[in-house]
């Protein structure tokens, strides 16, 4: 539901990032780096992408989403995996002491200009 | 060309986040951040637990609602502050940010507060993903939603440390199981506190009440 606001904080981002000499840029893909976990729509952030973008250095750029795996780390034995669904307990000891190591990233990993 | 950027989108949100939690922090306030689904009873719930702590901790409410003060004039009834923001100045947002808390915050005399309730936007997704500044964070599910709630929304559940199970005296008229409801909240969640209670009646509220006093009585 928060889409628009995030697609307006990476367009700022992207934008601040490209390099102030170059004129009349165009970055033709975007690279972003999205966890399983993180509460964002990726159908809904790419449309509102679309309407962000228009008439800025943004406009018709590919967005390549990376999906990042939620995987966590048992505090108690130390085994590590990959959280398929929504259960946090640890397959190996059944612990509940568990450390996220990854699935909430909502990152901006690179951009691509147009030389 | 590609440029590296590696930057995480909500960094100015976290930014502002950490700045209210060392506020918070020389206040001397313990934030609670609570949050549910529209209709749960997070007003009815804190009027009663404010109603209980009063006034042995001094406790602020900040309520958030797209639109409308009701939430606010049913909790300054209990003789609390409470605060409203109305998020359609801020475009309808679906969640509270650190910013809008950093500004409404002013607004409370926090050196006489040892308690302060941040009653977020009735909404299961978007607050799990916006840190406030909070030292805590509640969240609320009812007897009069689905036993799957925790597995359809995770984030929320797993980020939790504490739950209420609310409206627990509407349990004989209903096919709701309040067991498979609970290990659901700590399948996603092992360990995370579980109260079951009544706004209404009150029932169940001494476990939940003392959880509360006892976080607040940690940073104070």
């Amino acid at each position: 539901m928060h889409e628009m606001g995030v697609a307006q904080q990476i367009a700022n981002i992207a934008i601040d990032a490209i390099p102030s000499e170059i004129e009349n840029p165009k970055i033709e893909v975007l690279n972003l780096r999205i966890g399983k976990l993180a509460a964002v729509v990726e159908h809904s952030l790419r449309f509102c992408m679309e309407i962000i973008a228009k008439d800025t250095p943004l406009e018709g750029a590919r967005v390549v989403i990376d999906e990042v795996d939620v995987r966590a780390r048992c505090k108690s034995c130390g085994h590590e995996w990959v959280v398929e669904g929504p259960a946090f307990r640890c397959p190996a000891c059944t612990d509940g002491t568990v450390e996220l190591l990854s699935g909430r990233e909502l990152e901006i990993s690179s951009l691509e200009i147009a030389d | 060309m590609e440029i590296k950027i590696q930057k995480r989108v909500l960094a100015a949100n976290e930014t502002m986040a950490e700045k209210n939690r060392k506020f918070f922090a020389e206040k001397k306030v313990f934030v609670l951040n609570m949050m549910s689904s529209p209709g749960s009873g997070k007003t009815e719930t804190l009027c009663k637990t404010l109603s209980r702590i009063m006034p042995g901790i001094r406790t602020g409410v900040i309520v958030g609602d797209i639109c409308t003060c009701n939430d606010a004039d049913r909790l300054k009834a209990t003789g609390a502050v409470a605060v409203q923001i109305n998020t359609d100045q801020f475009g309808g947002d679906c969640h509270l940010a650190a910013h809008m808390i950093e500004k409404t915050a002013k607004e409370l005399d926090l050196d006489n507060l040892d308690l302060l309730i941040v009653e977020n936007i009735g909404n299961l997704v978007c607050p799990a993903e916006f840190d406030i500044g909070e030292d805590a964070r509640t969240v609320v599910l009812s007897v009069t939603e689905g036993e799957d709630k925790p597995l359809k929304y995770p984030l929320m559940f797993r980020l939790a440390d504490s739950a209420i199970l609310n409206k627990v005296d509407l349990l004989p008229y209903l096919d709701f199981n309040a067991k498979e409801a609970v290990d659901n909240m700590t399948q996603v969640h092992p360990g995370m506190p579980v109260f079951e209670l009544s706004a209404k009646t009150e029932e169940g509220f001494e476990p939940w009440i003392n959880w509360l006093e006892s976080k607040v009585r940690s940073k104070i």
